[in-house]
């Protein structure tokens, strides 16, 4: 295996020099075909990290590598081709006159000829389950359908990591699902790399590790399981574990012992099972 | 959404006048325009007459909806034909209206004015009654193509106009939102002096730009994400071609016009 | 205030190709001082419910009455801003509303629009950033140096300046954090216990619905669907699901442990904790 296909190395950013720091001193690898979700409070930093990534911002202190370039000016285009990112307000990232023009902008930059386009659209459309909207102009469309809309729009230009900006944030929880589904069925039928940058902790039972920030540092990188340990660690940078990692909590402390941290309820329900039987 | 008051807004069909290529539509009318200034007979202004309503029974789309359409200036058609019949003051005395003379000329001009007026508005809104926005501007982009060469923004120009394109309805909604919001707390938009109308919009325009910056701030950035670097080294998805039925309307066209100069007095 | 419609229905655009019924033959009852949640998916009819609520919108068809005002199909209401008053709206992502140089400014805005004396708006804005547990140095602030978190306190406190008796809002804690959203509902719970006010929740949140509210009102293509106490309407799950909702996580939870144990433990809004104990003992005594 190569390298890693995201390299933070020491960043720091800060939006002007009278400005306080957003990122300090962060440091994580990312490899290829990993899911990673980033998850802290509003303002901890989450979303400038994947600004950075694509470099639409520049750090003012350490290195940033993707798929082997540093993030530059020199490389930036190059780098933008490995990097799609859907970002949180469906309506401010749809810039075709319909679904087809929409997915049609990231190919028609990249000067890929007319049949190819064609091609990938019909393609990518159907991946997301939007081929019965080709035509749809986005003030007819659901915010669900726009988000996937995007999602489609990125695949088209085949990245070779698709960042998700808090990109279900602004949904409703039909939009909301509509969107986790199709991620999840994008991880188990491409190689790509996924970093879903969230507050959602129902979104982040899928990923194969968790970067915690809090207040611009990169405070836990932890397994899902692991994460769901330190119930009263999040709560104090403000975030929330669901209900059942919760639960489990609870329930050992009443003296009932479970083997793992249970994900979900079928996890626990098996849990208490073997518990209940050894009894 | 209220169909009579926009002039010619985009009704979808599959006309021959709707499948013509958005340049032929645009070249045609810019002329048909022009030489609507060269009629001076009677005969000729029917020769052109007859053209207009032929295209527009050709789109399909009832003839009743497109004259509805263009409601906002029949008042300045008829205006115009009144102007010249009490202001014109040549010729013979046709009648007197009470005590005021009407001359002939005076009729015959203003018909002649108010019919140039009514063709020339009538054939534009053929024109958005059958093409789409996105495909006027794709027109407008590959027209004025050769202006490129003088540095003008060709590119630049069209993709600013679809942008605005995509963007009213979305902002027509937000409007909608906002003043909402406002007369929740108690803004009257309704009622009132002007002056106290005026100043109810101030609580609505800033947000309403707020917004917009905030929106045009967060499409520069996905644009960017997306690859957007200028013109240079793109390819069209949407490509426009010229096919049989344009050559057809153009030679149609030029009939019309070589008819124009032996109808002429 | 009591709040009741009857039989109202709302149309948009009649008589176009665009015509639309957004809500039918709607009738329901709120009391006055209670806390009622309306859910259903987008389209439901929500928002075009609320926004009858202090006049935005007119019935087609149908009566409404807000305490003492009447809204009807065929009669103007002459006191419109007398009920606007009185009805306090917080939309979804209220903060897109701010517009004025200051915070302060922007809070009295309502006030002022509603001939409120300048002494007492002094009073009131004072009391209102105190309510969203903002600051008071930010009232000199503008309210676009605020943070998202803040802007949004900030554009509620400009409703709550307004004293009114009934609260409207409209997914309030859209696009918070969790922290952020459990704070703000925690909130308005507080505000309408001390204020005495008639709270309408719209949410997609069942889990808010179950915790805070007395009544839920289920809408469904612009009808009702149901209505009832959270915790006895949530459990019928067959009926929630042809609307496209979920019951809420722990009722969830303990339909799985019924089916799983045979043992029915039923929800009387326990907290996590007691929960815990609860399924504890049951494990140790089988």
């Amino acid at each position: 295996m190569s390298g890693p296909l995201i390299e933070f190395q020491n960043v720091s950013f800060r939006y002007g020099e009278d400005q306080p720091w957003v990122l300090k001193n962060v440091n994580f690898t990312i490899g290829e075909g990993e899911s990673i979700a980033i998850i802290g409070h509003n303002g901890s930093g989450k979303s400038t990290i994947a600004k950075l990534i694509n470099g639409l911002l520049s750090p003012q202190a350490g290195k940033i590598f993707v798929d082997g370039m540093r993030v530059n000016e020199k490389n930036i285009w190059a780098v933008r081709k490995s990097v799609g990112m859907v970002f949180q307000n469906p309506d401010n990232q749809f810039v075709g006159t319909t679904v087809r023009d929409d997915i049609a902008f990231g190919l028609e930059n990249r000067g890929i000829p007319r049949e190819e386009m064609i091609r990938r659209i019909e393609e990518c459309l159907t991946v997301v389950n939007m081929s019965d909207y080709v035509q749809h102009e986005p003030h007819r469309l659901s915010g669900g359908q726009k988000q996937r809309v995007a999602i489609a729009g990125v695949l088209a230009i085949l990245p070779k990591v698709i960042i998700l900006d808090e990109a279900t944030s602004m949904l409703d929880p039909k939009g909301r699902s509509e969107i986790v589904d199709t991620v999840s069925a994008l991880k188990n039928n491409r190689h790509m790399s996924f970093i879903t940058i969230t507050h959602d902790l129902n979104e982040i039972i899928h990923a194969d590790r968790v970067i915690v920030m809090n207040d611009g540092e990169l405070w836990l990188e932890a397994t899902p399981r692991q994460l769901f340990t330190k119930k009263d660690e999040l709560v104090q940078i403000g975030l929330n574990i669901p209900f059942v990692a919760r639960l489990a909590e609870e329930l050992t402390r009443v003296g009932v012992e479970l083997e793992k941290h249970p994900l979900n309820h079928e996890e626990l329900l098996e849990e208490l099972w073997t518990y209940h039987s050894k009894m | 959404m209220n169909n009579t008051l926009i002039i010619g807004q985009y009704v979808p069909g599959n006309s021959l006048v709707h499948r013509l290529d958005p340049r032929t539509k645009i070249v045609i009318i810019f002329f048909f325009v022009f030489f609507i200034f060269f009629a001076n007979s009677p005969a000729s202004y029917g020769l052109l007459t007859l053209f207009a309503i032929t295209s527009a029974l050709t789109t399909k789309i009832k003839l009743p909806y497109i004259l509805k359409g263009l409601k906002p200036v029949w008042f300045l058609i008829v205006f115009t034909f009144f102007l010249h019949l009490f202001v014109t003051k040549e010729g013979e005395v046709l009648l007197h209206i009470f005590t005021y003379p009407i001359y002939s000329d005076a009729v015959s001009q203003g018909t002649a004015i108010s019919l140039r007026f009514f063709l020339l508005i009538m054939v534009t809104s053929l024109l958005t009654l059958t093409t789409t926005p996105i495909e006027i501007t794709d027109a407008i982009e590959s027209l004025l193509h050769p202006l490129k060469r003088i540095n003008f923004p060709v590119h630049e120009l069209a993709l600013m106009m679809s942008i605005s394109l995509r963007f009213i309805p979305t902002l027509i909604q937000e409007t909608e939102k906002i003043s909402k919001a406002q007369a929740s707390r108690g803004v009257d938009f309704k009622t009132g002096s002007i002056k106290d109308r005026m100043q109810a919009i101030v609580p609505l325009l800033v947000p309403l730009f707020v917004s917009a910056f905030k929106r045009a701030e967060d499409l520069a950035m996905a644009m960017e994400a997306r690859g957007y670097q200028g013109g240079e080294g793109r390819t069209k998805l949407r490509q426009l071609r010229v096919e049989k039925r344009d050559i057809l309307a153009y030679v149609l066209f030029v009939c019309v016009l070589i008819g124009l100069f032996f109808t002429r007095s | 205030m009591d709040i009741s419609f009857k039989n109202v229905s709302y149309t948009y655009q009649p008589n176009t190709p665009f015509e639309f019924t957004a809500i039918q033959d709607l009738s329901i009852d709120i009391n006055s001082r209670s806390f009622v949640a309306i859910i259903g998916h987008t389209g439901s009819g929500k928002s075009t419910l609320i926004q009858h609520l202090n006049g935005l919108l007119h019935p087609t068809k149908g009566e409404i009455t807000v305490g003492r005002f009447t809204l009807s199909a065929n009669q103007k209401l002459k006191e419109m801003k007398e009920l606007r008053r009185n009805v306090g709206v917080v939309f979804q992502y209220p903060e897109h509303q701010l517009f004025e140089e200051t915070v302060a400014k922007d809070i009295a805005f309502g006030p002022k629009n509603f001939g409120v004396e300048q002494e007492e708006i002094g009073r009131r804005v004072d009391q209102a950033i105190k309510f969203v547990q903002l600051p008071e140095a930010l009232l000199e602030r503008s309210p676009f140096d605020l943070s998202g978190g803040q802007m949004r306190r900030a554009s509620i406190a400009g409703v709550l300046a307004m004293n009114p008796q009934i609260l409207v809002l409209d997914e309030p804690t859209a696009g918070l954090d969790p922290r952020g959203q459990e704070d703000m509902m925690e909130m308005f719970y507080k505000l309408h216990q001390e204020k005495q006010l008639t709270t309408i929740l719209v949410t997609h949140s069942m889990e808010d619905a179950l915790k805070y509210a007395d009544k839920v009102i289920i809408l469904n293509n612009g009808t009702k669907y149901m209505e009832g106490v959270p915790a006895e309407l949530f459990l019928d799950k067959q009926a929630l699901k042809k609307v496209q909702l979920d019951v809420p996580e722990v009722i969830e939870f303990l339909f799985e442990f019924e089916r799983k144990f045979g043992v029915s433990l039923p929800y009387q809004k326990q907290s996590v904790s007691e929960l815990a104990t609860e399924i504890a003992d049951r494990l140790k005594r089988s």
